[in-house]
């Protein structure tokens, strides 16, 4: 069996890790200490921890003090509240002012399945990737999950990074570079193309298995860098195959669909089918079932393939 | 709607620049009260220009601004991004252009520019961005953003050990926003003694008072149970402001300062008149303003505090 990885563990080992050699890494959590994994680091490094209590205006706001004072922080809260909650903050205070922060939104999508819809966030993607001068990122394993936080340590300006606690096998090799508006071909194809990422990325992995067997070839593309959009992958997938899949954990308007969606009819016009949540909320189930619910399973996505260029 | 200015012309500006290092007590409020008629003979001409522009308020808190840039904060308009400048954060940013003319008499940035406030392309915007002009800390114009912000900027300052203060200027209406109060409990969570919130307590909102809308008082009580140290002042007195700064902080608490004020002050038919939030003076009320408001005799302002002693 494969084996499967939360990765809020590769997560909180960066952010220790960028800690020890910067004093000026700060984590700011809104009472979300054990949800973001970060007992350790707040053990190691209490005076680089500073938690707002239930407050998340509050958090994006003193956040983007630390950052005029010369503080590199990441904050770390439920992508549900970090976002929806302080919309107005980040909009205003981080990619208005252009502070660097880092927003690290927990258990994103549909992670906290049976909570209910008050505790997904399915929107964030939408909603951040539409700020000007904001950089959105969804990892898709724990590779890649650190090499973002990285490249965000580094980075001079606001960043949405998705961790995700939904355990995911390892989908990246080992010497793996993340780089802001670069897609990766896991899988080479040239019938369609399936478009993917964070936890539903090794989906379309197996999707593509699906898809050979009935001989239909997909190539898979990994797009963490939901903005900026690796426009050169996107015109390569719209030209050489016969069509897009998107399947991302979110609504399939606006984020990655939404953004490739955009991108091609103004480019190079092809059939693209973006998979996620329809305009619902999602009912009651635990994560996996949501997103096999929703179509986000490996026949989905081959279905969906198959409809589109079979 | 842009309006002609032109019959202003003669209206000039003086760059004052920051009080002279060493300048008595005396020289330092004479300096700032002239500072002060400076900034209120230009705003309204600034806002006909414009023909948009928050008359009332800018003159409401136009004292402690001209205070705090032109004396008490430790800013350098040569260098204004040195490390451990003091951080002031404008969170009633609809009060812009009265930061603009504090900034360029303090020598931030040529007075000649003022007059392109809120053209298209100025780097004057209708409410302030740091990326357009030295001075700016942060983005404001959404009310309540601005002491989340400070409590950041304070509490870096703290983890550093850096003695830099932090100054929130807020609008009093704008303590409706609830992430205020969020930020009031964080700044004295986290002990924060150089951090100051200024409330400039104008009393009136854009439409109506704000006793008769949301209301704030028993506002020192409120911020005291808090944990903030309070303090009370005549927000148009220079030498309350002053002193209001000069005091040893409260250890362990954060400074909330209500600055009374005026909207509108001193012009007689402009004071504390709600209708004059966001009014674009005519032609004859910027005359009436201007007669009011002539340029201030530094000399015969020291004559007047030695008499007082």
């Amino acid at each position: 069996m494969t084996a499967t990885y939360d990765c809020r563990g590769a997560y909180a080992a960066t952010l220790a890790d960028l800690a020890r050699q910067d004093r000026n890494v700060i984590v700011l959590v809104n009472d979300s200490v054990g949800s973001s994994k970060l007992d350790g680091f707040v053990k190691e490094f209490p005076n680089q921890t500073v938690n707002v209590g239930i407050a998340e205006q509050n958090m994006v706001g003193v956040s983007a003090g630390l950052a005029n004072g010369g503080k590199v922080p990441f904050v770390s809260a439920a992508g549900c509240f970090i976002t929806g909650r302080a919309m107005e903050q980040i909009k205003a205070d981080l990619v208005y002012s252009n502070y660097h922060v880092v927003l690290c939104a927990q258990s994103p999508g549909i992670a906290y399945g049976p909570l209910g819809a008050t505790h997904h966030s399915i929107e964030d993607v939408a909603w951040m990737r539409v700020l000007p001068n904001m950089t959105v990122i969804v990892p898709a394993d724990p590779a890649e999950t650190e090499q973002a936080v990285r490249w965000a340590y580094g980075h001079d300006g606001p960043v949405y990074i998705r961790i995700s606690r939904f355990r995911v096998p390892a989908v990246h090799a080992e010497d793996y570079s993340f780089a802001p508006g670069k897609a990766v071909v896991l899988r080479e194809g040239t019938d369609v193309t399936l478009a993917s990422n964070g936890v539903v990325l090794h989906r379309a992995l197996a999707a593509a298995d699906l898809l050979a067997e009935s001989g239909i070839s997909a190539r898979v593309l990994s797009v963490a860098s939901v903005k900026p959009l690796d426009e050169a992958a996107i015109i390569a997938a719209a030209s050489e195959t016969r069509g897009i899949v998107t399947a991302e954990e979110g609504l399939a308007s606006g984020g990655l669909g939404g953004a490739v969606a955009e991108f091609v009819a103004r480019t190079h016009p092809t059939r693209v089918t973006a998979l996620g949540l329809p305009d619902t909320f999602a009912p009651t189930g635990s994560p996996s079932w949501i997103l096999d619910h929703f179509g986000l399973s490996a026949t989905g996505i081959t279905d969906a393939a198959r409809a589109l260029v079979g | 709607m842009m309006g002609d200015t032109t019959r202003w012309d003669h209206v000039v500006t003086p760059v004052l620049g920051r009080t002279a290092p060493g300048a008595s007590r005396e020289e330092v409020v004479a300096h700032l009260r002239r500072a002060s008629t400076e900034l209120r003979r230009r705003d309204p001409l600034m806002i006909a220009h414009s023909g948009n522009g928050h008359i009332g308020g800018d003159y409401s808190i136009a004292d402690v601004l001209v205070t705090l840039v032109l004396h008490e904060l430790n800013l350098d308009p040569a260098d204004p991004l040195k490390a451990d400048r003091d951080r002031l954060i404008l969170s009633k940013g609809h009060t812009a252009g009265a930061l603009y003319i504090a900034l360029a008499l303090a020598g931030y940035f040529p007075v000649e520019e003022l007059m392109t406030f809120m053209d298209p392309g100025s780097r004057l915007s209708g409410h302030p961005n740091r990326g357009y002009i030295p001075g700016i800390e942060a983005n404001t114009g959404a009310l309540g953003h601005g002491l989340p912000i400070g409590v950041g900027a304070a509490l870096a300052a703290k983890l550093d050990g850096s003695p830099r203060r932090t100054v929130v200027l807020m609008g009093d209406g704008e303590l409706q926003e609830g992430s205020n109060w969020e930020a009031l409990m964080a700044g004295a969570q986290f002990g924060l003694d150089r951090l100051y919130a200024v409330c400039d307590r104008n009393r009136l909102q854009m439409g109506t008072p704000t006793e008769q809308t949301i209301a704030l008082e028993p506002l020192a009580d409120r911020a005291r149970a808090f944990g903030w140290h309070v303090v009370e002042i005549d927000g148009h007195d220079h030498g309350q402001i002053l002193d209001a700064f000069a005091a040893a902080p409260a250890p362990g608490k954060p400074t909330f300062v209500i600055s009374h004020s005026h909207k509108g002050y001193p012009i007689s038919f402009m004071s504390d008149k709600v209708s004059r939030h966001h009014h674009v003076p005519t032609p004859d009320e910027i005359d009436a303003i201007l007669n009011e408001l002539t340029p201030d005799d530094i000399d015969a302002i020291l004559s007047e505090l030695e008499e007082q002693k």
